[in-house]
């Protein structure tokens, strides 16, 4: 049994303009101190995705089905007394903006105590103790000093650090980082990053990595998922993503990449906006900016289908070389 | 084909397996339209029912107050019991609304008519509705032309810190501050006060005597107080649209870089100064009133609401009326004034957007 | 406390003394524009108080030294010199007797305003687009659209003359019921909407966001995160809450005969008894300038970032 499993999930944003949905029926594992990445454009539903497991959910937001299973317990439909117990404790989340994430009115040292205090059965002194140890281990300096400071009184690298050993305070199974490295320099990010391997090596948590940064998805990741407008194109090991992409979504993605080889070529982007949630189409939701799409494509949706062992993708072009292969059709 | 079907667990029709063209593609992305700012804002107002029921009192109440007193029948300052020459007639006195007096009642049997008072008469015989819509007049016309003056020196102050900048901009910006500071009311009366007296003598026989010397003052007054505000937002306005045209300028080329300012951000700053000078009315109507009900305000005989409230004080034992209706008026007139104000903020601030 | 916040408050009291500075010196100098001099009236004054303004004043001295002279006095001794309506009495013992109960009316419609104020206010934004909420924003519009005048004297006709409940006299404790509920008003209305705008703007933040994904529990994170965080730009309202409360305790007063401070200001304007207009408008001026001040220093108290600026 995988640690997380999330099957055929669905949520839903209820707006005063309309039903925004913003993923729609998504399947994936995560295994015990594996690290595992999400892949997708603004909008795509990543972060639903995260919010969703931990029912962080905005007011407007719904879990309209599916399942979510931490270690065999159902999280959906879990009652709220429930559900915060498991927060910040079996399952932590970092988020994007270090710079707004920190409560400006309080110190650091009383943002990191709270989570000890809640969820483990530490004292005072303890949960201090344990704070300047997280502190420690992120390698933020000075750490007694630090714990009477205020946010403001950080950088941002530092204040990710922060966040960070917030989150693994209580020793979590899960540790889902949201676009963790985005707001910052690219110096910092590399250390950000850096840091975060280190700590799942020396601490066995499972990561959910969120980026839209393939970079960071070819440093870290085991396993890759790709999402486009709420949905799944494909998931597989970060191997096969890259060096055999099978849905055009993710071709083009790959193809964007300014690397050594292509230096002096034009850039290739992905042409067009992506799709507004309210309307989606009837077919692929990325039919519409595919280069390659059929007919097919804008009409019907293409089932999941088993490339290997650890690949599954989602596109008709894909179908099709299959089908050619079988040399069933003439297209 | 059973391949196919083990492969994908449905059926497909081979002949959708070719190239869509751009046009199909096209087709599915329906994207909404844009409309220019003024256009989704004034959509956006007309839905709200709230603001929009607010402008159509705010309107009525005008039109009323500016058409009636051309027909009506009495006049504000009219005591209909003193005649030149003979004793008063008492019995026009204190009516209550709809009720004639005894010389009225005389005058009806003998096949006069005599047009109703709406609202009764006042202590002195003066009919009240009219005073009523006297009175309404001067708030309106108080808390139109007060705002307008606190636009016009707010503009040119605030145009002059934010264009120049520098030291100018200092100074300005260090005047404003301290004005901000002062405690505004308290100087207004002061003003007020003494304003009374001297303005007085030296407006006497002009036109301006007839609105009183203290609705001069009050004017005054705004346009040396109330200006800050507005000059700080014009300010912020201006420096935040040269940012902004800096900023353009090293991205775009000129011309569209104007057409951005054109299109996008000088109707925003127009909306903000148009939205706090409308928020502004209702505010000044509501220190006209204030300070009427002092005594401060608008010279006797004419009305201002706040003076007719002040008034109605002494008798509101026996005359609840004469306090109950110019309350009502007023309240209504702020309150639609600010319910307005709010839809507008509502609809052309794109930053409350849901 | 650092340095910084040292600095930002040094140079806030330095704008209230020259605030303080600068109304004490446009009442001097616009009074004297008053034709005739302010001290004398239309009706005789009496030979000793005659005596004691120009022994006072000084009034044939030159202008610049009647200025300094005046300076001098309410700087060092709180003398404003001497009432000429009300014989025999110093402005300042004026002042003072009507501060006892214009204070305590003042002190208890803040508080009055201040609690039921901000619970409102939560309520509304807690339970947002609800009925209650609805309900709240449509009275709270009302009240904040009324003038303190308009509800003081409605009030008086339903709850004092129609229903007697309480007296329309305001000098005994039941009589002042009345006064505190209408001093009230326009400010409780004013922070309820303040408290809901504020506390929605908080509850949207990441950091709220931040809170929840940590297990802390909902009621916690209203009562600790987040109003702490809402509860700022309330306190920049305390400056002008007052200054509102000095203005409305001007009709208040006249309205239910508070013996008030306001009371005697307004009377001292219908009457022309300007040593007591100009003494009252500089220590109500006094009063709001050191409110704003506190205000703002409150403020670095519960937001330590505001020190920066």
């Amino acid at each position: 049994m995988a640690l997380l499993e999330v099957r055929d999930l669905h949520t839903s944003f209820f707006t005063p303009v309309g039903e925004v949905k913003a993923v729609n029926g998504i399947s994936f594992n995560l295994d015990h101190g594996k690290v595992l990445g999400i892949v997708g454009e603004s909008g795509s539903g990543k972060s639903v995705t995260a919010y969703s497991v931990m029912q962080i959910l905005e007011k407007t937001g719904k879990i309209l089905s599916g399942s979510i299973k931490v270690d065999g317990k159902e999280l959906v439909g879990l009652p709220e007394r429930e559900m915060k117990h498991i927060r910040g404790n079996r399952i932590s989340i970092i988020f994007q903006d270090p710079m707004t994430s920190l409560n400006p009115t309080y110190t650091i040292g009383h943002q990191l105590m709270e989570a000890i205090l809640l969820h483990t059965n530490r004292n005072k002194k303890q949960a201090y103790d344990r704070a300047v140890e997280m502190l420690k281990l992120v390698n933020v300096n000075e750490p007694e000093k630090r714990m009477k400071q205020y946010p403001f009184e950080f950088s941002g690298g530092m204040r990710q650090r922060v966040m960070i050993a917030m989150a693994l305070a209580c020793e979590p199974d899960i540790l889902i980082a949201d676009e963790p490295t985005t707001a910052l320099d690219v110096t910092i990010q590399a250390q950000i990053l850096e840091l975060m391997q280190s700590l799942q090596k020396e601490l066995g948590m499972a990561i959910i990595m969120i980026t839209h940064d393939l970079g960071v998805v070819a440093q870290m990741c085991d396993e890759v998922i790709v999402m486009y407008a709420g949905s799944i194109c494909e998931q597989g090991t970060a191997d096969e993503i890259f060096y055999n992409p099978k849905h055009e979504y993710t071709k083009g993605l790959i193809r964007s990449i300014p690397t050594v080889d292509n230096d002096g070529e034009k850039l290739q982007p992905i042409s067009g906006t992506p799709i507004d949630l309210l309307n989606m189409p009837a077919g692929c939701p990325f039919a519409p900016r595919c280069e390659n799409a059929m007919k097919i494509c804008l009409h019907q949706r293409c089932p999941r289908m088993q490339i290997n062992a650890d690949h599954q993708a989602a596109c008709w072009v894909t179908a099709k070389e299959e089908m050619e292969k079988e040399g069933v059709c003439n297209g | 084909m059973e391949k196919k079907a083990r492969l994908l667990n449905m059926q497909v029709n081979l002949d959708e397996f070719i190239p869509a063209t751009e046009e199909e593609k096209e087709y599915m992305l329906q994207m909404r339209p844009s409309t220019t700012f003024f256009r989704d804002g004034m959509k956006r107002l007309v839905k709200n029912r709230i603001a929009f029921i607010s402008l159509i009192v705010i309107v009525i109440i005008t039109l009323a107050s500016i058409l009636i007193p051309f027909f009506w029948p009495y006049k504000y300052d009219t005591m209909l019991g003193v005649r030149p020459g003979k004793p008063v007639d008492s019995s026009y006195n204190n009516l209550a609304p709809f009720h004639y007096g005894k010389t009225e009642l005389k005058k009806i049997e003998a096949g006069e008519k005599v047009f109703p008072h709406i609202f009764g008469t006042d202590s002195g015989g003066r009919d009240y509705f009219i005073r009523v819509v006297y009175g309404t007049r001067i708030s309106l016309a108080v808390g139109f032309f007060a705002s307008i003056i606190v636009l016009i020196v707010g503009m040119l102050v605030g145009s002059i810190a934010g264009y120049c900048g520098g030291v100018v901009d200092l100074f300005i910006m260090r005047i404003v501050d301290m004005i901000y500071a002062l405690p505004d009311m308290l100087m207004v009366i002061l003003l007020a006060t003494v304003m009374k007296q001297t303005l007085g003598p030296a407006i006497e026989g002009t036109v301006f005597a007839k609105i009183g010397s203290n609705i001069i003052a009050l004017f005054f007054v705004f346009g040396l107080l109330y200006w800050v505000s507005m000059a700080r937002l014009i300010r912020g306005q201006i420096l935040s649209l040269r940012e902004q045209e800096y900023v353009l300028a090293s991205q775009a080329t000129g011309a569209k870089a104007r057409w951005i300012i054109k299109k996008h951000l000088l109707p925003n700053c127009i909306s903000v100064v148009i939205i706090s000078t409308a928020l502004q009315i209702p505010s000044a109507i509501f220190t006209e009133s204030y300070l009427s009900f002092l005594g401060l305000g608008v010279n006797a005989p004419m009305p201002s609401l706040g003076s007719l409230a002040s008034d109605a004080l002494n008798g509101i034992n026996s005359y609840p009326y004469r306090l109950v209706i110019p309350a009502i008026t007023i309240s209504l007139i702020v309150l639609s004034l600010n319910l307005f104000g709010d839809g507008l903020r509502d609809a052309f601030d794109p930053k409350l957007k849901h | 406390m650092n340095t910084k916040t040292l600095f930002y408050i040094l140079k806030r009291i330095l704008l209230a003394l020259l605030t303080v500075w600068v109304v004490i010196t446009v009442t001097f100098f616009v009074m004297r524009a008053v034709p005739g001099g302010p001290f004398l009236s239309e009706k005789a004054v009496s030979d000793a108080a005659q005596k004691a303004l120009e022994a006072k004043y000084g009034l044939d001295k030159p202008l610049m030294e009647q200025y300094v002279t005046y300076l001098k006095d309410i700087a060092t001794k709180f003398d404003f010199g001497p009432s000429i309506k009300l014989r025999g009495r110093q402005v300042i013992d004026v002042i003072m007797d009507g501060m006892k109960t214009s204070a305590k009316l003042g002190l208890v419609a803040a508080f009055v305003a201040l609690f039921f104020g901000i619970v409102l206010g939560c309520v509304a934004a807690l339970c947002r687009n609800s009925i209650v909420d609805k309900v709240i924003m449509v009275i709270t519009t009302a009240f904040v659209s009324m003038p303190s005048f308009i509800m003081g004297t409605l009030l008086l006709l339903v709850f004092s003359v129609k229903l007697g409940i309480v007296p329309a006299n305001g000098e005994t404790a039941k009589g002042l019921v009345l006064p505190v509920i209408t001093l009230s008003l326009y400010p409780m209305a004013y922070i309820t909407r303040l408290t809901r705008s504020s506390m929605l703007d908080v509850l949207g933040q990441d950091y709220i966001r931040t809170a929840r994904a940590k297990g802390v529990a909902s009621a916690k994170i209203i009562f600790g995160h987040a109003l702490k965080n809402s509860l700022i730009p309330v306190i920049t309202y305390f400056g002008p809450m007052l200054a509102y409360i000095v203005t409305g305790s001007l009709v208040v007063e006249q309205i239910y005969a508070v013996p008030g401070i306001g009371r005697a200001f307004v009377s001292s304007i219908t009457g022309r008894d300007y040593p007591l207009i100009m003494g009252t408008t500089i220590v109500l001026a006094i009063l709001i300038v050191v409110m704003n001040l506190i205000s703002d220093i409150l403020y670095t108290v519960v937001d330590p970032r505001i020190s920066l600026d």
